[in-house]
């Protein structure tokens, strides 16, 4: 089998199953919010704190979250792996991303929590 | 090996077929997003913070230049759950074929570019 230190799962197979599987969640979290927006043309803050403030919603925001960081760094080291042959560039630009994706799961948990 | 193959590495010749063109495309509105989320949430967390805070939001998306923005991301995002879906249909064995991949990308793009009307329409 083949590994690479900066896989996500240590193994192309999980990593693989970890882009799927987060791909569905955030497809689900997507249409949602899509459709709630939709539906509610002339939305205001009240109603968007009604929306936020059910336990469910917050869980699925989680969990959206948690499959983002995931997603995107699946998504980001596979770009870096096939397009950033210097493994020092390499490195940064992971380094970076795992940085950003950080700062995201961070912000977003911030932003549930104060709600 | 042959060394004497023809090889053609010059990219700027080769005319990408059109399932590598929805490929890479998937790519680029993936890295796209990963930029893009920082905005969704500074969004979400402005319009969530106060009544004062979601009406600020309002009044900056309702400026041309931000749609423009707003839209440019729904697209990208529409896109890459378009191609995405495309993508998990193709690992159960749907469209695998030659005839299945060209067929799928057409499909991809038509899809997206329908909804990014739809998506215009909706935000103007």
């Amino acid at each position: 089998m083949v590994t690479n230190v900066t896989n996500f799962g240590r193994s192309g197979l999980h990593d693989w199953l970890v882009q799927r599987l987060s791909a569905l969640v955030l497809a689900a979290y997507t249409l949602f919010l899509l459709v709630f927006l939709l539906i509610n043309p002339d939305i205001d803050h009240v109603r968007w704190m009604e929306l936020f403030q059910q336990r469910w919603v917050r869980g699925f925001t989680l969990l959206a979250l948690v499959a983002l960081i995931g997603h995107a760094w699946v998504g980001m080291w596979t770009i870096s792996t096939d397009y950033l042959k210097p493994l020092l560039l390499r490195f940064l630009f992971q380094s970076g991303c795992s940085l950003v994706l950080f700062v995201y799961l961070v912000w977003g948990v911030r932003i549930v929590w104060s709600i | 090996m042959n060394k004497k193959r023809p090889v053609n590495l010059d990219l700027t010749t080769i005319q990408l077929p059109l399932p590598a063109f929805t490929s890479i495309l998937h790519r680029v509105s993936g890295f796209a997003l990963f930029a893009a989320i920082a905005l969704l949430l500074y969004l979400l967390q402005r319009s969530l913070s106060s009544a004062q805070g979601f009406a600020e939001i309002k009044v900056l998306l309702s400026g041309i230049g931000a749609k423009f923005i707003i839209w440019a991301v729904l697209c990208m995002l529409v896109y890459h759950l378009v191609a995405g879906i495309k993508h998990l249909l193709m690992d159960i064995g749907i469209g695998e074929s030659l005839e299945g991949g060209r067929l799928g990308a057409q499909a991809v793009l038509a899809i997206t570019l329908l909804l990014a009307v739809i998506l215009g329409f909706w935000l103007w």
